[in-house]
């Protein structure tokens, strides 16, 4: 079965490091994938995008219209990938970045604002330099989920493994690669320092826990 | 020569560009010129990490036509001598190319076809097709492999080593962006090991001996005095062309044994998409095949017009505005079939939307 | 050979192709002169089994089948990276890149910018007639201020389009150590060869770059009679372009 996904963030978030861990650890699995890490300028000071496909079978076109899996974990992520979003499309969102729009006319008629569990919160008085960091979330999805990776990571485990519970989230979600695959290639990328200091080991698979926890598997 | 860089079969999970840089190792090239421009710049950021490793050589040159006349010079001098370049700087390696044309000089260019006219985007296109198969000015005595993914990248950028050097023609691997930045799994191996010997190279200058004593000197030439000189140097060059053309041209085909509602013409990584179309198009009742030339250059064009007598219609879909287009219809000419069109360029095409363009045709 | 043979055998350089002779070049051309300081040079280093020799478009042309040495003609201002590709590949070869002043300064000016500033081991000789020649009399980057070519009929007026080039000094000045460059002129046969033996023993050596520009004539488009034509070499232009060696490695540069 084919899987698409798509993977967006700021720079630094490590974005392109869960996808092509997960891609090499589907390729190690024996499937195809491709993975394009950006199309484009973005790569500099833009949102930071991996198209990953996986299948059993040979991929067609790299390029792909709609996802089964958006991930989005920027403001600025969200709205890069809304064009990525269709009805069969899951939308995670790290909700603990993310600021959803306001209850008021330019979000009237949202669906999304709905399935959005923090959109009763946001009852300030509207900041006209925080509209612009606001977000629509996607009216069209078939699910939307917004996980607080960050707030996780920041509050529980360390902000360097943020993207580790993604890849978490992703994995368990997408279950085409088995957690040994994934912990495979996390060895191969970070054994080393692992070897150096055991409690980073601990650290990361505890992250790699945590984010699997954080979603049921979707596809 | 130091230890092969690729032993036996190895399945790998890398980039298409760093593909490139491998198979121009183990199709044992001993050198590379070339200037950074984006998509292709990795090509050349793997070569200076592997090269050195196995006895290889690079130059950065201070433009794309510097690349060019530098790479013919490595071919001349008789070195397994490449580069790889795109979009403008394409345009820039038209000058050097057509005196590869004219002097018959093996060069091998691999081209990551990014977006134009202009500087465009340095994403993807397929706009780089009537450039590469006729630019300069010539008469596109060039051999074009047009390859859809990174198992082609591997296995065409060796081939095109031996395709350039066996019949004496400038040789290019006209790939695009999406396979120079993704990943995806491919083969690599040490050619020998699959029975593939590498053309023997062999100096056009530098030969041995004192010129005038132990033998005449090389003269190299590209200018004639008169029409009459150059129309015979051409038509030579033709002839030549014309000879080796059912050698080296290459296709696939998809579901064309029988008669076909629609028949998609496609190359390149759009190939993949259209291959993606056939078994949704069954779904949908629509009966379609598809041809897929993998030289651009020669042009596999019987094989083509063979397809296409089995079909009511054609559908031609490229990542350009109708480079691809022209060339379809040059072959296809004299034949009575309407040809619809679904041209994007500088936009990647999906399989969806090929069906879509079918069923809204209908 | 008889006496009268001897008499008549002209005095030809051993590398130089007899069955090519006599040359194309138009009576009172330059190139002639410098090809025989050339071919003299390169008798007098025995090289001839080991050089390759680059030819431009333009005038340098017909230089192509001059010698018996490995050549090629390559296109207008490209000869210098051709023979630089050629070196990289077969560094063992003596590679010559000739030119004129259109290739070398306008055309492809970057290409010597920059073979100088790698310090690429290529021998690059320029001819300076102060106009392209082969197209019929334009003017060149080294058209002196005031002479009337095709394309500057009332004269090269400086405000419009600049001074002449000077080559040497500008390569000299970008080129590392190990760089050789120097000014000749057809007005003085013995230094010019001397310049261009250094400059392909400096390459020989494997120091790096080797320029050296040639002062030269051209009659024909100057429209000058033998006397005038000697008279603008040795004078008008000998006031501009300054004869000399700008780089010699080991040598402390003169300030």
């Amino acid at each position: 079965m084919a899987i698409r996904i798509v993977l967006a963030g700021e720079g630094g978030q490590g974005v392109q490091v869960v996808a092509n861990i997960l891609a090499e650890s589907a390729n190690a699995e024996g499937k195809e994938v491709i993975y394009i890490p950006n199309f484009g300028v973005e790569q500099r000071g833009g949102v930071s995008i991996a198209f990953v496909q996986i299948d059993d079978k040979r991929i067609g076109s790299p390029k792909f219209p709609k996802a089964d899996i958006v991930v989005a974990l920027s403001n600025r992520a969200v709205n890069r990938t809304l064009q990525y979003v269709d009805e069969r499309t899951t939308f995670i969102y790290d909700d603990s970045l993310v600021a959803a729009a306001e209850i008021d006319e330019r979000a009237m008629g949202i669906q999304a604002v709905e399935a959005d569990p923090r959109s009763q919160r946001t009852t300030e008085l509207i900041d006209e330099s925080k509209v612009k960091d606001q977000v629509q979330l996607p009216d069209n999805a078939a699910n939307i989920i917004g996980i607080p990776a960050n707030d996780i990571a920041k509050n529980e485990l360390h902000p360097r493994v943020f993207n580790i519970i993604i890849l978490g989230t992703l994995l368990k979600a997408t279950a085409v690669v088995p957690l040994d695959r994934i912990k495979e290639a996390i060895e191969a990328k970070l054994g080393a320092k692992f070897d150096k200091n055991p409690a980073l080991r601990d650290l990361n698979y505890k992250a790699l826990d945590k984010g699997m926890s954080l979603v049921e598997r979707l596809v | 020569m130091s230890e092969k860089p690729v032993k036996g079969e190895r399945r790998v999970f890398m980039t298409g560009n760093e593909v490139c840089a491998w198979a121009a190792l183990a199709a044992e090239a001993d050198i590379m010129y070339g200037y950074p421009i984006t998509p292709q710049t990795d090509i050349m950021q793997y070569w200076t990490r592997l090269a050195p490793k196995y006895g290889r050589k690079f130059l950065q040159t201070e433009d794309e036509i510097s690349a060019g006349f530098t790479t013919v010079g490595g071919v001349i001098a008789g070195k397994r001598a490449f580069s790889a370049t795109t979009g403008p700087g394409n345009t820039l390696f038209q000058e050097p190319m057509s005196m590869a044309e004219m002097m018959r000089i093996p060069t091998v260019v691999i081209i990551p076809q990014r977006g134009g006219p202009s500087t465009a985007t340095v994403i993807y296109s397929q706009q780089e097709v009537t450039m590469t198969t006729y630019g300069g000015n010539g008469e596109g005595f060039r051999i074009v492999y047009s390859t859809a993914g990174h198992q082609d990248l591997y296995d065409y950028t060796i081939k095109a080593f031996n395709t350039a050097w066996k019949y004496r023609f400038p040789t290019f691997v006209l790939g695009d962006g999406y396979q120079a930045k993704m990943r995806e799994p491919l083969t690599i191996y040490d050619p020998a090991e699959r029975g593939i010997k590498m053309v023997k190279t062999e100096p056009l200058v530098g030969l041995p001996g004192t010129p005038g004593i132990h033998r005449p000197a090389q003269y190299l030439r590209n200018t004639y005095n008169t029409e009459e000189e150059l129309y015979d140097v051409v038509m030579e060059i033709a002839r030549d062309y014309e000879k080796a053309a059912s050698e080296i041209i290459e296709w696939q085909d998809f579901d064309t044994d029988a008669e076909m509602d629609v028949l998609i013409l496609a190359h390149g990584v759009v190939s993949r998409s259209a291959q993606g179309a056939l078994p949704l198009l069954k779904d949908e009742g629509i009966r379609a095949g598809h041809f897929r030339p993998v030289t651009l250059r020669p042009m596999p064009e019987e094989q083509m017009r063979r397809a296409a007598a089995k079909a009511k219609r054609i559908l031609v879909v490229e990542s350009a505005y109708g480079q691809f287009l022209k060339l379809v219809k040059q072959s296809l000419y004299g034949m009575d079939k309407p040809i619809d069109t679904l041209l994007r360029p500088g936009a990647g095409v999906t399989a969806e939307e090929i069906v879509d363009r079918i069923k809204e045709g209908r | 050979m008889t006496r009268e043979e001897i008499a008549l055998a002209p005095n030809m350089p051993k590398c130089w192709n007899a069955e090519t002779k006599p040359h194309k070049f138009c009576p009172g051309c330059g190139h002639g002169l410098a090809l025989k300081m050339l071919g003299e040079a390169i008798d007098e280093l025995g090289i001839q089994d080991k050089v390759v020799f680059g030819c431009d478009i333009g005038c340098s042309l017909l230089s192509w089948d001059f010698f018996n040495l490995d050549s090629v003609q390559t296109h207008h201002g490209r000869t210098t990276p051709v023979i630089t590709g050629i070196k990289r590949a077969r560094p063992e070869i003596i590679g010559i890149a000739y030119m004129g002043d259109g290739g070398g300064y306008a055309i492809g000016a970057q290409h010597l910018v920059n073979s100088a500033t790698r310090n690429e081991k290529v021998t690059a000789i320029l001819i300076n007639n102060t106009n392209y020649g082969m197209t019929g009399g334009q003017m060149a980057p080294t058209t002196l201020p005031g002479q009337k070519t095709e394309t500057t009929p009332y004269g090269r007026d400086p405000e419009e389009t600049g001074y002449p080039t000077l080559g040497p000094e500008m390569v000299a000045a970008i080129a590392r150590e190990g760089a050789y460059v120097a000014r000749g002129s057809i007005a003085n046969l013995r230094q010019l060869k001397k310049y261009l033996k250094k400059a392909i023993q400096n390459q020989i050596d494997g120091n790096g770059f080797s320029f050296v520009e040639v002062m030269s004539s051209c009659p024909t488009n100057w429209r000058t009679n033998a006397e005038n034509t000697w008279n603008f070499v040795e004078k008008d232009m000998a006031e501009y372009f300054h004869v000399g060696e700008f780089k010699v490695p080991g040598q402390k540069e003169e300030k």
